[in-house]
């Protein structure tokens, strides 16, 4: 099977940050990236669960995308905007992907 | 001898037990826990049910100039009262400008959860109170807001008021849940308020005991993870705060000439503190600001002196100040 080179975005940012990460994304043309619920986790603001939360300031979200590789720099430039003050992780990750056409 | 009576019914009432339950089973590390959707489907029902049954007293009783003055009241109490806590905070604790600011936003704005377990206590004490008083909850969400946003914009922080700002204050999701509700209850009046009360009267009780439930858990998991942070002086303002709050509330109550049961709720709402909406805004507009702060000392310090202790002084003070 013919797989391609690609990198593999993912940024777990706080829930209320989500719509504006995606519209910043939109906007710099990255139209393909999935949103998915994170139940809770431990980091440098402290140990938190997403269970009994009513409001939207205690939870996190994972937004994930892959690009080709020569697109990277403008979706990570689009997404620091929006993620450089607020609490998460931007990571990078190199991967494989069937179906080259479609990033 | 009258307090102490109502205070100790309010401890033994089913919604403070609830909540109680749930504090414990945190504190003591049970796996007890209310999955996401089921907490924020209670929270849309309780919303609901308290802005119709609102709307419909209103449509019941008609508008008058008390409840316009009523919700001039509510807006200037919510702007004023962050500048008090600002101050306070300033004195007694060593926190930065900006995590103060942001404290003081929650104190400003209001807890609808503690609203609701205040009419319950009126209800229970056979007190009427007026349904517009949903309103004034509604309308102190938001300006604690700005308030906070200007006393950090003079130390030269934050960030300015966007339209995404905006929309988060003004538009998020339990002021447009509160007062579209009250507004369909305004309109349908009492024959709509009959049509659906098997379902937003007679559960009402049961389910702020689950959502109770649910509160004391999460503010049990706030005060493990948080114990950090309560220094004594950030404790002492938690408590003393909410009955600053509450001293503005029954003032602008007796101004109004309002009833002993509206006068209480004005109390209520000025010493509760927000933990919906104002840190979802926080988080927004000063993304700087330690959340673990202003969390535990509205969820886990301020909320629970409220229901415990906070009602049943809250309704004796404004029986004292009304005569009523």
């Amino acid at each position: 099977m013919q797989t391609h080179s690609a990198k593999r975005v993912e940024i777990i940012i706080e829930a209320m940050m989500e719509r504006r990460l995606t519209e910043a994304l939109l906007a710099a043309e990255v139209t393909g990236f999935t949103v998915l619920p994170v139940h809770g986790g431990s980091g440098r603001s402290g140990h938190w669960t997403r269970a009994g939360q009513i409001g939207r300031a205690g939870g996190m979200v994972a937004v994930v995308c892959i690009v080709r590789p020569d697109r990277l720099d403008g979706l990570l430039d689009a997404a620091f905007e929006v993620v450089e003050s607020h609490i998460g992780v931007v990571s990078v990750t190199d991967c494989e992907v069937l179906r080259a056409e479609r990033f | 001898m009258e307090f102490l009576s109502l205070a100790l019914g309010n401890l033994t009432s089913p919604i403070i037990l609830s909540f109680a339950l749930g504090l414990f089973a945190a504190l003591a590390r049970s796996e007890l826990s209310v999955p996401e959707a089921v907490a924020k489907g209670l929270s849309i029902y309780l919303l609901f049910a308290i802005g119709f049954k609102g709307g419909a007293a209103v449509n019941e009783a008609g508008l008058g100039p008390t409840l316009l003055g009523a919700l001039l009241a509510g807006a200037v109490l919510s702007f004023a009262l962050p500048f008090a806590a600002f101050a306070l905070l300033r004195v007694m604790t060593r926190l930065s400008a900006l995590d103060a600011a942001a404290v003081a936003a929650h104190y400003g704005s209001i807890s609808i959860v503690t609203f609701v377990a205040g009419t319950s206590v009126l209800e229970g004490a056979g007190i009427a109170s007026d349904g517009w008083m949903v309103a004034v909850a509604a309308v102190m969400e938001a300006p604690a807001i700005l308030s906070a946003l200007w006393l950090v914009a003079r130390s030269g922080e934050g960030r300015s008021l966007d339209a995404d700002l905006w929309r988060e204050i003004l538009l998020n999701g339990s002021i447009v849940l509160l007062v579209g509700s009250f507004v369909i209850g305004w309109i349908t009046g009492a024959e709509g308020l009959d049509r659906i009360a098997p379902f937003i009267v007679a559960p009402f009780q049961g389910v702020l005991c689950l959502f109770l439930l649910d509160m004391g858990l999460v503010a049990g998991r706030g005060l493990r993870e948080a114990r950090a942070v309560l220094r004594p002086g950030l404790l002492i303002f938690g408590l003393t705060m909410p009955l600053i709050g509450a001293a503005a509330g029954g003032l602008s109550g007796v101004m109004l000439g309002l009833g002993t049961g509206s006068t209480m709720l004005f109390m209520v709402l000025g010493a509760s503190a927000s933990y919906i909406a104002v840190p979802a805004a926080m988080r927004v507009a000063l993304p700087a600001a330690n959340p673990s702060i202003y969390l535990t000392l509205s969820l886990g310090v301020t909320f629970p002196f409220n229901l415990t202790l906070g009602l049943a002084i809250y309704l004796a003070a404004a029986r004292l100040i009304t005569g009523g």
